[in-house]
């Protein structure tokens, strides 16, 4: 009973975390967001002091349940797990294994020495729920992308608005690699050992596993009813049951519950550690994996989708009909990254931010990709060659669980200057093509460009833009929508600490 | 089509799933019963309406086929033609079949295509049984000695050794009176055209013309020493009496047909359906003309004013589709002209639909391609299809919610987000070679700026 329970609020988390990286119109949000807001090491690094007190007495309470229910990335393993039992043949394919001890603490210790150090790279790589995000936006979001696109494309041709067209592409290769990465490594574990991560790697759990050796209530075997055969130990995807000496590694243990429903003679029973309480009856059912069945974790390797523009025959005379080619934007050099509004400096996102890839996976623009830097590995960062950051959007802010891009309105967005524009004299058009342009200063949601005539002494000289950069918000509309190709005329480079006007 | 445009998310999968069932029963039973329920709607023959040219005594089809909006390739093929041959072929064939004798085309349509592939699907049949019509279209390069190749290229295109129709392309517009001069007079280009009329390789010479009316007036106050043999104007009712308030640099076609006809001279009618706007047009004009001839298509009354006119020598509609191809030639033969109290009504829904500012665009694709990349006509039908369903609204209008997503959606379908308007810098380049004089830029900041209103969801 205890198990079907927590199988059920485990396929909940797992779906409500999954999809919340997967929507990419963001209305799911509204309802979801709390599910990424519980996730342990955000809520640490947002200083989010009530949801870790929670958190660790829950803990206090019923030992690593977190593990169990909260942490998708522990619920992929034991999905996993489940696979494997059932393709092999092998449910009871556990044993007792002894603590790795001296593995986690050092491990754990790396990773607190990492986040105070700032090695962020580090951080992102090992924590569970940035590896989950990184899993979740980079394979699992684009099946769900085209499966999406082959309802737009019916949609489309039904005349119906329900579906609309949503672009697939890469954002990282780094980061995509390091996420195939690390799904195998994860994949690979939890298919022959259960939950090895959890228990070796995963410093979450090491710190849970710290506290819930305290915890009030656990399973205890009862040594008048234990015949010895084993079956719990077999079955413990943590591998913490020592059936031989009747005891239980509690720090291990992720209060799953399969042994209690499992055990033939009743004999492990959930008891508090103050009052010795008979735990409830555990049914006799069979257990059932309905809540499991759609849980089907699949990987792919997001194809390269290369759009080559048909050569057209070149015309002597001029005709009609027939589009120009447009020429791919090359991302410019920029020599202090751009982090969007709310995040307050490069310092404050970079010490914050998981990067667990949620802002990145629900940016509506194609502005937000991970960074390739090793400083600021998988974190955040935006450029403006495929969309710009558009000022009705919030999303990254709205999304980000762990405060490293805080909660901002559409207004207070509009007055964050997060760079400032910079004009580049060789690429204009008004000077290369000798035409009228001013789409920079046209589509400038803050009013910060300025056309003024190339000859002070002749008022109609073709105009070319100059930029106040006391209200440049650093948006990206003039870069996006330069005509100039593959570099932009007018370009953002990223403000250090954003200023507000 | 507008019956479904609001489907819910829920709707439109419930769809789906029957959709699926639906085709697998009719896979299933499609081998015994063969497209039982297709419309069969077969054309007339030999009831076609023919007008006679005064000059040759020609017996031309009072639909006339117009070259400039063949069916396109998916992908052009690998020499760069755009054009569907085989269906260019089946059209032809076809109009031809049912009487149509003229078909116009000009060595710019069809990036440049269009005589070619005509050209080929006509050499199918013998010369005497169709009239061909081309142009002289040295827009951008006068020089007489492009110009007089540009005519004897579309000779060779065509395959032909004598061209029954040929017309000085589009006059009147850039700055109306200079541009003429230096495309036709100053470079002896109609002289050599009259020679050439003279020896018998062009049957009739006319002139096509757009926009500033002084260039039209001049035009025929030489004909007595000319001779015009047919002009090519645009006449629809909604140009009639509204073409000079669409765009103060238009003519009303009353005026210029009215000049014609007092002249004797023929008249070639380009634009019968404005670019198909006159067969798009809102729902409730749909009603309105349904309503009085419920079996006859929209389109119909727009041909039937063209030809209703006795100076009107043949009627051109660049027909992409053979449902559009068999409805035209429906509406011809024979022709029933509009009673007087018919071209009231016509006119009376002219003045409804003059309150909706639509983009006069046509279509024709003069201003393509946009050096910066714009789909300009793709931007201005997305624009004008949503207008004509009642879905551009503002912020608190009844049904903004549904038309906002409709309108951004679809725009993002129809028009890739790199050609959208937001991508106009203005440059101008277009303008000078749009035949309706619409301020291209200007329309599409204006549309953009509507876009924006949308996306940031604010009131105008």
């Amino acid at each position: 009973m205890l198990r079907k329970i927590r199988i059920t609020l485990a396929a909940l988390f797992f779906i409500a975390v999954t999809f919340l990286f997967l929507d990419f119109t963001g209305a799911v949000h509204t309802w979801l967001g709390w599910t990424a807001q519980v996730q342990f090491l955000p809520a640490v690094l947002a200083l989010n002091v009530g949801v870790v007190i929670a958190l660790v007495l829950l803990t206090l309470i019923f030992g690593r349940i977190y593990c169990s229910v909260v942490c998708p990335l522990g619920v992929m393993q034991d999905i996993i797990s489940w696979i494997s039992g059932r393709r092999r043949g092998k449910k009871a394919r556990f044993g007792y294994t002894p603590a790795k001890s001296l593995l986690r603490y050092i491990v754990l210790a790396l990773f607190i020495v990492a986040i105070i150090a700032g090695f962020t790279a580090i951080v992102s790589i090992i924590a569970p729920y940035s590896a989950y995000g990184r899993i979740a936006s980079n394979l699992f979001a684009p099946i769900y992308q085209w499966g999406n696109n082959v309802l737009a494309y019916f949609a489309e041709r039904a005349n119906s608005y329900a579906f609309y067209r949503t672009e697939v592409w890469i954002k990282s290769v780094v980061t995509l690699g390091v996420a195939i990465g690390t799904f195998v490594i994860i994949a690979v574990l939890a298919w022959r050992g259960g939950r090895t991560y959890c228990n070796t790697i995963c410093p979450v759990g090491t710190i849970l596993g710290v506290i819930s050796r305290w915890s009030l209530l656990r399973p205890v075997i009862d040594t008048s009813l234990c015949t010895g055969c084993s079956l719990c130990a077999r079955k413990c995807k943590s591998s913490c049951i020592d059936h031989k000496s009747h005891t239980i590694d509690y720090s291990r243990c992720v209060a799953c519950m399969d042994c209690l429903d499992n055990c033939s003679q009743g004999a492990i029973k959930l008891q508090s550690r103050l009052k010795k309480m008979e735990a409830e009856k555990s049914s006799e059912s069979k257990p059932t994996d309905e809540s499991r069945r759609g849980f089907i974790a699949t990987t792919a390797i997001v194809g390269t989708s290369l759009i080559v523009d048909a050569q057209r025959r070149k015309h002597k005379m001029k005709v009609d009909g027939g589009l120009a080619i447009i020429q791919d934007k090359k991302i410019p050099h920029r020599d202090t990254p751009i982090v969007p509004a709310g995040a307050l400096s490069a310092r404050h996102l970079s010490q914050h931010c998981t990067a667990c890839q949620l802002c990145v996976s629900m940016c509506p623009n194609q502005v937000l990709r991970p960074s390739s830097d090793l400083a600021t590995l998988m974190q955040p960062e935006m450029s403006y060659e495929r969309g710009y950051c558009r000022p009705e959007c919030t999303r990254c802010a709205d999304v980000c669980p762990s405060d490293a891009i805080r909660p901002i309105t559409i207004e207070e967005k509009s007055s964050i200057q997060i760079g400032h524009a910079v004009w580049v004299k060789e690429n204009c058009v008004v000077l290369t093509d000798n035409v009228e342009c001013g789409n920079c200063a046209r589509h400038c949601p803050s009013g910060a460009i300025l056309m003024v005539p190339i000859d002070a002494n002749d008022e109609t000289s073709r105009k070319i833009p100059v930029v106040n950069t006391e209200r440049c918000i650093g948006c990206g509309a003039c870069e996006n929508l330069c005509p100039a190709r593959p570099f932009s005329a007018i370009y953002v480079e990223g403000n250090n600490v954003h200023h507000t006007i | 089509m507008s019956q479904n445009k609001d489907i819910t998310r829920r709707n439109f999968l419930k769809m789906m799933g029957l959709g699926a069932t639906a085709t697998a029963a009719a896979m299933a039973g499609c081998s015994t019963e063969k497209s039982r329920n297709a419309i069969t709607s077969t054309a007339p023959q030999g009831e076609m309406t023919y007008r006679t040219t005064p000059s040759t005594g020609d017996k031309v089809s009072l639909l006339g086929y117009g070259c400039m909006r063949w069916p396109r390739l998916s992908e052009p093929a690998p020499d760069g033609n755009v054009i569907d041959q085989e269906a260019v072929n089946e059209l032809i064939d076809y109009a031809i079949d049912h009487g149509v004798n003229l078909f116009d085309t000009s060595p710019v349509y069809m990036q440049g295509w269009s005589e070619k592939s005509t050209g080929i699907a006509l050499k199918r049949h013998p010369r005497d049984k169709y009239y061909i019509s081309t142009k002289l279209s040295n827009m951008h390069n006068y020089s007489r000695e492009a110009s007089i190749e540009m005519y004897h290229n579309s000779f060779k295109n065509l395959q032909v050794d004598y061209i029954d129709y040929y017309l000085l392309h589009s006059i009147g517009g850039g700055d109306g009176m200079g541009l003429l001069n230096q495309r036709y007079f100053d470079n002896g280009v109609l002289e050599f055209l009259l020679e050439e009329r003279k020896a018998g390789r062009i049957r009739n010479l006319g002139f096509s013309y757009h926009g500033d009316v002084k260039v039209f007036d001049y035009m025929l106050s030489i004909h007595d020493e000319i001779k015009w043999d047919f002009v090519l104007i645009q006449m629809n009712y909604l140009d009639w009496r509204h073409a000079k308030e669409i765009n103060q640099a238009n003519t009303n076609a009353e005026y210029l047909y009215g000049e014609l006809e007092k002249r004797g001279i023929p008249a070639m009618i380009m634009e019968p359906l404005l670019g198909g706007r006159l067969a798009k047009v809102p729902d409730h004009i749909v009603a309105r003309l349904k309503q009085r001839e419920p079996q006859q298509s929209v389109a119909s009354w727009a041909f039937r004013f063209a030809g209703t006119y006795p100076g009107v020598l043949t009627v051109l509609s660049g027909m992409t589709y053979m449902e559009h191809l068999k409805d035209n030639l429906n509406t011809y033969s024979p022709l029933q002209p509009l009673t007087a109290e018919e071209l009231q009504f016509l006119q009376d829904t002219a003045d409804i639909m003059m309150q909706y500012p639509s983009v006069p665009c046509t279509d024709c694709k003069y201003c393509m391609p946009c050096p910066y990349g714009i789909d300009i006509p793709a931007v201005f039908s997305h624009y004008n299809a949503c207008l004509n369903e009642g879905r551009i609204l503002n912020k608190g209008e009844e049904g903004y919610r549904t038309a906002r997503r409709a309108f951004l959606i679809g725009y993002d379908r129809s028009v890739p987000r790199l050609r959208q308007a937001s991508h106009c810098i203005g440059c101008g380049k277009c303008s000078p070679s749009c035949p309706q004089r619409i301020d291209i830029p200007g329309q599409l900041h204006r549309i953009d700026q509507y876009v924006e209103t949308l996306k940031r969801d604010i009131e105008k």
